[in-house]
């Protein structure tokens, strides 16, 4: 039986509402050899939703992102951004979806031999047809790097920023092609909490401003407390308790709780 | 019922190896081919493994004419024989020295700077940076890299091989006053295109096969920056062996044609 990927979910009012989810997956399924990871996971993200994804280390946190933005082909299940199936997309499609996606590496992923300035122009020269006019391209990266407060560093390279800063205009390079869905791969990790609270207030201002959708996968419950409109615990490759961070914080369940301690 | 015959570890080890390595030869052999072209970056390439490894191949070119020729001189002399100097240096440093010498260089420098370059993108998740934002990775750090290698690997052996005559020439010009003219008549009298030719298309291999074992290394190395300098090391040590391999593969294919 085909299933639709199209589901209720709640109005702020109340009321019952048809929407299409930006990304749909059902029964993922991804072993390596005898390792297990993901063990029929399911998710949906609804426009302008953020969701955050928690799980402890080895739960399969990282393999999810990996699927989810095609560096890892999952052994079954459906996996549709978009309404497009990326387990059946050929390459070239695939890479055409991929500038719908942003993502914010763990380790902000900077090209090292680059400028910060080069390091946002890349994703702009890999896809002319996304910017307007050459001309616009200087205009675009110093206001995405504008928008992270960054646009003294412009001509620095990776290797002159501290944490915060490189995972600033790691998230400024992500935004770069307008995308419609954000991936955020451990956003506060690694960061004092200050920064963290920059980074955290960041990512509210993107949806706010933008709209665009987002998984958060993290294990900083300060960070899912302000950012997560819904929150799936990830355990063993599995979901297993999903809701509102208040519903989950009052969830009885032992496992769940250990994650509010 | 057939028996079965188990392979040493180490063997089958190598031998996977070398299989990976071709696979990832031909997979290069295919997106070569395929647009998009990435010409800026292949230029770029061109000038950072080429262009700045000159300075070095330079140095190494003079130092090696001056002491083939300081080294072969006495005993040329020794037999009344040392106006055939700049032709057996000529023949000595085009076949075979100045190629192999260059080669050699540019799989230490070239090799292992492919090799940590990729290893570190590897594991501080560049490439997959590049992946996500829609980039083959293959296509822009790989295939570029190994077309600047075996484009520039080639330039560079004619140029170290013009400066290894250079210093013999000095030589030649300090101990036996020979002048400029008279030294490079005799050399290039005495090489004809069945010398030129073999040592001129060896060197592309050359070029190849530092790229690829670079790149395959680099491309392929393990998490954690253990696996950088492994990689590093590897791409140095399996392209020096490759290089004799080639090498010797050439000589005997020139030699059948010699025959002919």
């Amino acid at each position: 039986m085909e299933r639709s990927n199209y589901h209720t979910q709640p109005t702020a009012n109340g009321n019952q509402e048809v929407q299409s989810s930006v990304v749909y997956i059902r029964d993922l399924y991804k072993s390596f050899g005898n390792n297990h990871v993901l063990r029929g996971f399911n998710m949906d993200l609804f426009p302008g939703e953020n969701l955050v994804i928690i799980g402890k280390s080895g739960s399969g946190k990282s393999v999810l992102v990996k699927c989810l933005v095609g560096l890892i082909e999952p052994d079954s299940g459906i996996l549709k951004i978009l309404d497009q199936d990326i387990t059946q997309l050929a390459q070239k499609e695939m890479d055409e979806l991929r500038t719908e996606i942003g993502f914010l590496f763990q380790g902000s992923a900077l090209y090292d031999s680059m400028t910060v300035r080069e390091n946002l122009e890349f994703p702009l020269r890999r896809h002319p047809d996304k910017v307007p006019g050459s001309s616009e391209t200087d205009s675009l990266v110093e206001d995405a790097l504008e928008s992270v407060g960054l646009l003294h560093a412009i001509d620095l390279m990776p290797e002159e920023l501290s944490g915060g800063m490189k995972r600033r205009v790691a998230l400024a390079r992500a935004l770069m092609l307008d995308p419609k869905v954000i991936v955020y791969d451990e956003p506060t990790s690694g960061l004092d909490p200050i920064t963290a609270k920059e980074i955290i207030h960041l990512i509210m201002d993107i949806q706010n401003q933008r709209g665009t959708a987002s998984i958060i996968i993290t294990h900083d419950m300060d960070c899912a407390r302000v950012i997560a409109n819904r929150m799936i615990i990830l355990v063993d490759g599995v979901n297993y308790a999903e809701g509102t961070y208040q519903e989950l914080y009052k969830n009885p369940d032992q496992k769940v709780k250990a994650f509010f301690k | 019922m057939p028996s079965t015959i188990t392979l040493p570890k180490s063997l089958r080890t190598y031998l996977s190896e070398a299989g990976l390595i071709t696979r990832f030869a031909i997979r290069f052999g295919k997106e070569v081919f395929m647009p998009p072209y990435e010409l800026r970056e292949f230029l770029r390439q061109c000038y950072i493994l080429g262009y700045k490894s000159l300075p070095l191949v330079a140095v190494t070119g003079f130092i090696m004419g001056l002491v083939l020729t300081l080294q072969t001189r006495p005993t040329l002399m020794e037999f009344g024989a040392e106006a055939w100097m700049p032709s057996m240096v000529g023949i000595s440093i085009v076949r075979e020295i100045g190629p192999v010498i260059t080669a050699l260089i540019c799989a230490g420098k070239i090799g292992s700077s492919i090799g940590a370059e990729l290893g570190s993108m590897k594991v501080t998740e560049q490439i997959d940076a590049m992946e996500v934002s829609g980039t083959n990775p293959f296509r822009y750090l790989v295939v570029t890299k190994i077309m600047a290698t075996t484009i520039m690997i080639p330039i560079l052996v004619i140029l170290a091989d013009f400066i290894a005559l250079c210093g013999s020439f000095l030589v030649e010009y300090t101990k036996g006053a020979v002048s400029w003219q008279l030294y490079f008549s005799q050399v290039f009298a005495h090489l004809d295109f069945g010398d030129l030719m073999p040592s001129t298309a060896k060197s592309f291999f050359f070029g190849f096969a530092i790229g690829l074992i670079g790149c395959y290394k680099g491309y392929n190395s393990k998490k954690g920056t253990a696996g950088v300098g492994r990689a590093a090391n590897s791409a140095v040590v399996v392209s020096s062996m490759l290089l004799f391999i080639i090498d010797f593969v050439a000589v005997l294919i020139a030699d059948i044609f010699y025959e002919l």
